[in-house]
């Protein structure tokens, strides 16, 4: 799964929606892969509004890459900078989370990670 | 017509072939008026959409939309994702992605990937741009029951048992009560899980008492909107199988 998908995804337990912890999920013993795609500016500019930057910024850290701004670009600056979109192209589009866990910063389950695919699945205790 | 996805790596012995129903989809979603509606939605400059095919299967549908996002959407700025409670059906969708993926290089947007889970359980609410799904709408006596010793994360290379394929093809097909039981659960989650200008394409047949159903959805506030927008194998005057799109109309 690309660390975008972390910016769309919460805690699968009903319980845990309401509570800001739950989101984003945290990443624990992340084995990454990386792809080689072509850049594209006008998707990552347009990504850009319907990003939640804080959860962004706390995957980004958890996931060892450089801290990112507190704030988020505006649309303008990601343009005329041809760095940031590179960064930005390689963490959310290039960067896939193959193996390890995705923790719930509520309830504390772990969901596993194989093959770069994560299981939601709940055991029946948390549904 | 846009090219079929193939699909020839799938084990249909544990996954769900691609049939009548995935294909009433296909044809649905790249109708001429359908792709006015997504171009009218979506290809603006708007942020991409979310698009999220709930019981993935094979993966033909949500590798269809991704692989023919320009011609679907108008615009590549798509961001598509799948979900099903079958991993294999998940590796498989990787699988079929990727394939037609590289036979599009020109007008696929971009896959997120695909994972296990309930339904739309993952997505944060009003995350959901455009949702598929093809249910499993047979109706059934009961809904499947997990055989004893079914793996908590089946893993890729022990090969399963009889009993385990059976449940795992029975899931995306049984039903239940009206062939609705999880069509009914997704149906209620609609108004969290969609973006206010999102909009669900759910597959219904005739048992499903598909009236019924848009009622239902119609019955969720004055905006809801309901349509048949695809229909296929008329028996009697009814239609056997059917595409519903559900949606807000935006309020003016």
């Amino acid at each position: 799964m690309k660390v975008l998908s972390l910016n769309f995804i919460t805690c699968a337990a009903k319980a845990c929606k309401s509570s800001s912890a739950s989101y984003p999920l945290h990443p624990k013993d992340a084995e990454l892969v990386q792809d080689d795609i072509e850049v594209n500016p006008e998707m990552l500019i347009n990504v850009l509004p319907r990003l939640d930057w804080a959860a962004l910024r706390t995957t980004s850290a958890e996931i060892g890459f450089p801290q990112l701004p507190e704030q988020p670009p505006t649309q303008e600056e990601l343009q005329a900078d041809e760095k940031m979109l590179q960064d930005l192209h390689h963490l959310l589009l290039e960067t896939q989370i193959s193996e390890g866990k995705l923790v719930c910063g509520n309830c504390g389950h772990e969901y596993a990670v194989k093959e770069g695919i994560a299981n939601f699945l709940l055991p029946s205790h948390l549904v | 017509m846009l090219p079929t996805p193939d699909t020839s790596h799938v084990p249909y012995e544990r996954v769900y072939e691609p049939s009548e129903d995935s294909f009433l989809l296909l044809d649905t979603l790249s109708s001429e008026p359908e792709r006015r509606f997504l171009h009218r939605e979506f290809a603006r400059a708007a942020p991409p959409p979310l698009v999220v095919e709930v019981g993935t299967g094979s993966g033909v549908v949500v590798a269809f939309v991704h692989a023919h996002a320009r011609t679907i959407f108008g615009t590549r700025r798509v961001l598509a994702a799948g979900v099903d409670v079958n991993a294999h059906a998940c590796r498989a969708t990787a699988g079929t992605v990727a394939k037609a993926q590289a036979h599009h290089g020109q007008t696929h947007g971009v896959f997120l990937g695909s994972c296990v889970g309930d339904l739309a359980a993952p997505w944060r609410d009003g995350s959901i741009d455009v949702l598929v799904f093809n249910p499993p709408y047979v109706p059934t006596p009961d809904m499947p029951s997990r055989p004893e010793g079914f793996p908590d994360d089946p893993s890729p290379t022990q090969k399963p048992s009889f009993d385990d394929d059976s449940y795992l093809l029975a899931l995306s097909y049984a039903g239940g009560m009206d062939g609705m039981e999880t069509t009914d659960r997704l149906i209620g989650s609609l108004p969290q899980i969609l973006s206010p200008r999102g909009c669900a394409y759910i597959l219904l047949c005739a048992q499903n008492k598909p009236e019924d159903v848009k009622r239902r959805v119609r019955g969720f506030g004055p905006q809801w909107r309901a349509l048949t927008v695809g229909s296929s194998g008329k028996t009697a005057g009814w239609e056997k199988l059917q595409v519903v799109r559900m949606w807000r109309d935006a309020v003016s």
